[in-house]
């Protein structure tokens, strides 16, 4: 088949011109659809939420009010409760869930058998709905008599029993290895991935020059995976910062004595509770502010050295 | 095989062997018991009596298996409906992901129209935005859409349309398609291939292995969301599976909550056990080369 003209047409800037316009038309055509949803439901929701944390919205009457909103929201003791609270748990989750996953993936690396199995074992909590995973936890585990499932096995073990969730010290612990359980299988395949792609001279050399096990783990594997190790964190300390669904179901929200609450919680209580969705939007960008602020200092460390 | 952090010579040798097959068995026996562990105890608490699970020392075997509380969690809870509308929601998910989203990274890699790099960096920058930080806005524009006006509270494009802004799905179709040698492209053109025609029957069919990657996300997605369709889906006969489940649980015994839980989680664990090594390449692929 020959080419249609206007491909060769050299005639003059004209053509080629219109063609131009019409190939970038069919572009956006194709982009359109996207485009509009971004549109709808991400970039305009990010200057509302701004525009709406200094507004207030009473019986119908949106007014300019400034930092009330913020002033609001920083005065309700539940603020500082429920960022202490939220950090606690991110501290706690980074490191049992950080370093649990990075253990596991270097001993599954090692395996050369059974690896299949073990890959879909951790994986499986992953692809559970967390409603269910966490009545789960709720009901069965963490039962504060001794037929709970881990109170079960602490007796069994011969060690102290828990009164878990009813435990205003023990409330976080316990969301934290729910919360570890369910999520902690996309950061050991990320982990198993990244470790494949480690030359094995490296290890070679290591070797030769007389590093054992461990010094090998510290002097090659983690400098080579450094990068993936880096952003991992990262990204779970933000997802973890928005911790909302496990003190919903495990501690019915709040917690005994205000244990559970975090920042999210607040955000869904005041937007859809308190009939407050103008100091939901301020909390939210003050949430905005702290993670990016956070992400700023973070990278600056991570990519200093 | 390449080698790895213990060579292969000293694992088959005499004490590495033995530690090798040592440390094997604890961590299958230990990660079977943490992982499996619970999820036994959830199907077989569930058909223990009201007594029987308040019991000490509990029963590692159910002895007077109760399988109606399965029975009536599923009656209950009207689990039928439930079902149907989450699996509803993920089919249009999946089918307006695969439409727009496939489109756009098909433009942002080969059409290249003007200023596509800026639309394709703001979509990306919405990844940093955490998602508990738009969700009053997002409601807030759900239920009083710009410009036309109108409330998607309980409409199932409430759940099928933000889902389309989804970055991730972009970017990863569009490195796939990056990968698509551009001759093949020039090829088509020069034949008088539409773009359309260029994406239906050439670009697409070599895409199969990416596009069930972005609907199986898409299908877990809807299947494991929760505050999303607890605030859009507001009315009993529109709740999704994980909100049914929680607005019942109050009023319910627990047994015939977890058992409901069970069913509720089955679809995903059966679409992860048949698709696992799709699910596990391409939530490996997508994190790792970005």
């Amino acid at each position: 088949m020959t080419a249609p003209a206007p491909v060769k047409a050299e005639a003059g800037v004209s053509p080629k011109s219109r063609r131009k316009i019409r190939d970038n038309l069919t572009g956006h055509a194709f982009l359109i659809g996207a485009v509009l949803c971004f549109a709808l439901f991400m970039w305009y929701p990010m200057i509302r939420g701004l525009v709406m944390s200094f507004q207030r919205t009473r019986r119908g009457v949106t007014t300019w009010v400034g930092w009330d909103n913020y002033l609001r929201i920083i005065d309700d003791p539940s603020f500082w409760i429920a960022w202490k609270n939220t950090f606690y748990f991110t501290g706690l989750a980074l490191i049992v869930g950080f370093a649990v996953p990075f253990f596991v993936a270097i001993v599954l690396n090692e395996f050369r058998h059974a690896k299949g199995y073990l890959r879909v074992l951790v994986y499986l909590p992953v692809m559970l709905p967390p409603a269910s995973a966490l009545f789960l936890f709720k009901y069965y585990a963490y039962d504060p008599s001794e037929a709970g499932l881990f109170n079960a096995v602490l007796t069994w073990l011969h060690l102290p029993t828990s009164e878990w969730m009813q435990s205003p010290t023990m409330t976080m612990p316990a969301m934290v290895i729910a919360s570890t359980w369910m999520n902690m299988g996309g950061a050991v395949l990320i982990y198993l991935a990244s470790l494949q792609n480690i030359s094995g001279d490296l290890y070679e050399a290591a070797e030769l020059d007389g590093a054992g096990v461990w010094k090998r783990i510290w002097h090659v594997t983690i400098p080579q995976t450094r990068l993936i190790l880096a952003l991992l964190a990262m990204m779970q300390i933000v997802a973890t910062m928005q911790l909302f669904i496990e003190p919903l179901i495990l501690a019915n929200g709040a917690g005994t004595q205000d244990s559970a609450t975090s920042v999210a919680y607040l955000i869904y209580q005041h937007g859809f509770f308190q009939n407050d969705l103008n100091g939901a939007a301020a909390l939210g960008v003050i949430m905005l502010v702290v993670l990016a602020a956070f992400s700023a200092v973070y990278l600056r460390l991570s990519t200093k050295d | 095989m390449t080698r790895t952090l213990i060579s292969h010579a000293q694992l088959r040798r005499g004490r590495g062997r033995v530690i090798y097959w040592t440390l094997l068995t604890v961590v299958v026996v230990g990660f079977t018991l943490v992982f499996l562990g619970p999820l036994y105890w959830m199907v077989t608490g569930a058909l223990k009596s009201g007594q029987e699970i308040a019991q000490t020392p509990p029963t590692l075997f159910p002895r007077d298996p109760q399988p109606q509380n399965y029975v009536d969690a599923w009656t209950q809870l009207d689990l039928a409906k439930l079902l149907f509308n989450t699996f509803y929601y993920a089919a249009g998910a999946v089918l307006f992901q695969l439409v727009f989203d496939t489109a756009a990274a098909y433009a942002l890699s080969k059409l290249r129209p003007a200023f596509g790099n800026v639309i394709l960096g703001a979509m990306l920058a919405t990844l940093m935005i955490p998602a508990m930080v738009l969700i009053v806005p997002q409601y807030q524009t759900v239920i009083d859409l710009p410009v036309l006006d109108l409330s998607l509270i309980d409409s199932p494009f409430a759940i099928w349309l933000p889902m389309v802004a989804n970055a991730f799905n972009i970017f990863l179709l569009k490195r796939f398609f990056d990968s698509i040698p551009e001759e093949i492209m020039a090829a088509a053109f020069v034949d008088g291939a539409t773009p359309l025609r260029t994406l239906w029957s050439i670009i697409l069919p070599m895409s199969r292995p990416i596009l069930g990657v972005v609907s199986i996300f898409a299908v877990t997605a809807v299947w494991k969301d929760f505050l999303w369709p607890l605030l859009v889906m507001p009315h009993p006969e529109t709740r999704t599976i994980s909100v049914g489940i929680y607005a019942f649980a109050a009023g319910t015994p627990q047994n015939v909550v977890v058992a409901a839980s069970v069913i509720a989680a089955l679809p995903t664990v059966v679409i992860f056990l048949i698709f696992q090594r799709n699910i596990m390449s391409g939530l490996t692929a997508g994190s790792l080369k970005g």
